[in-house]
């Protein structure tokens, strides 16, 4: 049962991280590049970051690197519901 | 149109920008004097860590300064020739403009003490002190620091990481007296202490020691001596307004500019650390010396210049720090007190954090997380929360946004109160 739920418990993680994507706050963020320097995958998240726009990229795997160590808390995750069902 | 922007840090980035909204065609020239350009001063923190690369300051590509078109000129500005709208470089050459930009920023105080020129005393104030530190720790074991705030503390926190022991040194009684509250204070040096830093309150270098110009020690006001092989203090910043006095142009502890970022030379602006700005809501001008002001008051500054007329409206001061290694908000007005390590301001400090209105104090919080609202007749006026940050966000609204708090006022400062969830009911009934 406890292996079941460390499972179900991944799955829920890896659910949110696939529904959201990462958004700055530019008003915490100084550019200092943690963000960009961490991205397993090559994105500049601090460009998006000083624009103030959500990091909406192709290759971003949501994989939180840069919410986790961005030193000042200016990376969050948002949900988006692009796959949610529309209303008629 | 020809604008001059004196300057390479953010405020001046954001003038250009702005510029560049409004006016497509105008000749634009960047002149500065840190050698390394535009980089992220904020970031110097975590370079001097090792959680990141120097490299890894710059935010902009040479492409992307191409696409901002403008001229960059290394160099200093040694005066302003304001009948004539001439600039005049160190270098003999000078620079016409109509529209000229001061943000020269500011500079660490000196440490005034016999010794303070010797080799291995250092301040933080750009990519070069930087630099030098991590050279001088390389072959260092012991360093003193002194001085109080954020700087001070990330001094602290890079030799640490640098594997140098490390002498705290706090003139008063408590870390960053101004802005933090006791119990703040005790949370962050009782960190401190676990991290193997050696705490000295009431304790001031009155010479440092040396030998064939090297440091060797820190002979202290109690008559101790501290053997050490570095020395780097963080007292307190000064408005780097040479360039403004020399201009004859009207300054306090900054240069003085209104709402629009104007001094009192209708084609000359100034934004940033070096600008101390009118705030029409209280009534007299304010020194901050955070990034997120210096950007918004950059990007007034040049849609002004550009002839497109907008006010900068400061928001309440807001910053997002790291001490000991924990993540801390300061949102708005939150201190009133004196802090005897920093002389005036400090770096990633707002005056406005010390002028507080008639407010409560609500708290709650043990040890990691805490929490501090500040609570006025109808609004919070200011909050801190070390910790966890998942109410910093509703909290940075509800200052800002100045939402009207009256239907939660009493809960708040009931005795007792979990301010925390009556903020997250609030928020969510906010949002429904």
């Amino acid at each position: 049962m406890a292996i079941l739920g460390l499972f179900q418990h991944d799955v829920k993680k890896h659910a949110v991280l696939a529904s959201g994507l990462v958004a700055p706050d530019p008003a915490r963020c100084v550019q200092c590049g943690i963000c960009t320097y961490n991205c397993p995958v090559g994105i500049d998240v601090r460009a998006h970051a000083w624009r103030g726009e959500p990091v909406i990229h192709n290759h971003c795997l949501t994989c939180g690197e840069c919410v986790m160590r961005c030193p000042r808390g200016s990376l969050r995750f948002e949900k988006t519901d692009l796959f949610a069902k529309r209303k008629p | 149109m020809k604008y001059a922007i004196v300057g390479s840090g953010v405020s001046g980035i954001a003038t250009i920008e702005a510029i560049r909204s409004v006016d497509r065609s105008g000749e634009v020239v960047m002149i500065g004097d840190d050698p390394h350009g535009f980089y992220s001063r904020p970031g110097l923190a975590y370079y001097l860590t090792g959680e990141l690369h120097d490299k890894a300051l710059y935010p902009r590509t040479s492409d992307e300064y191409r696409q901002m078109n403008f001229r960059y000129v290394k160099g200093r500005v040694k005066g302003v020739l304001r009948e004539a709208r001439v600039l005049e470089l160190e270098n003999q050459t000078s620079i016409a403009y109509d529209r000229l930009l001061i943000a020269t920023g500011a500079q660490a105080l000196p440490l005034e003490a016999p010794g303070a020129n010797l080799e291995g005393v250092f301040k933080l104030d750009h990519m070069e002190d930087a630099k030098r530190i991590l050279k001088h720790a390389r072959r260092g074991k012991m360093a003193v620091v002194v001085g109080g705030g954020i700087t001070a503390l990330e001094l602290v926190e890079g030799l640490l990481a640098r594997g140098m022991n490390v002498h705290y040194l706090l003139r008063g009684d408590r870390y960053w007296s101004g802005v933090l509250d006791e119990h703040e204070s005790k949370i962050v040096e009782a960190r401190l202490q676990v991290e193997g830093v050696t705490l000295h309150h009431h304790a001031e270098v009155i010479e440092v020691m040396g030998k064939k110009n090297r440091v060797i020690g820190a002979r202290l006001l109690d008559g101790r001596t501290l053997t050490c092989d570095m020395v780097a203090y963080a007292i307190g910043i000064r408005p780097r307004l040479e360039l403004a006095i020399q201009a004859g142009l009207a300054v306090d502890r900054g240069i003085l500019v209104n709402e629009f970022m104007q001094t009192n030379d209708p084609h000359i602006f100034a934004a940033g650390d070096v600008a101390q700005v009118y705030d029409p809501a209280v009534g007299r001008s304010i020194l901050d010396s955070l990034w997120g002001p210096a950007r918004q008051q950059g990007y007034a500054a040049g849609l002004n210049m550009a002839g497109k007329t907008t006010a900068y409206i400061k928001a309440p001061p807001f910053n997002v720090t790291r001490l000991a290694g924990l993540t801390t908000t300061i949102i708005g007005a939150v201190g009133g007190g004196h802090d005897k390590d920093l002389i005036g301001i400090a770096r990633g400090d707002s005056e406005t954090w010390r002028s507080l209105p008639d407010a409560l104090v609500a708290q709650s919080g043990f040890d990691v997380n805490h929490l501090r609202l500040m609570v006025g007749e109808q609004r919070l006026l200011g909050a801190v929360v070390m910790g966890d940050q998942t109410l910093s966000y509703p909290l940075q609204k509800i200052v800002s946004e100045r939402i009207d708090i009256s239907s939660i006022r009493e809960k708040l400062l009931a005795a007792d109160a979990r301010i925390g969830d009556v903020v997250v009911e609030f928020w969510a009934g906010l949002r429904n």
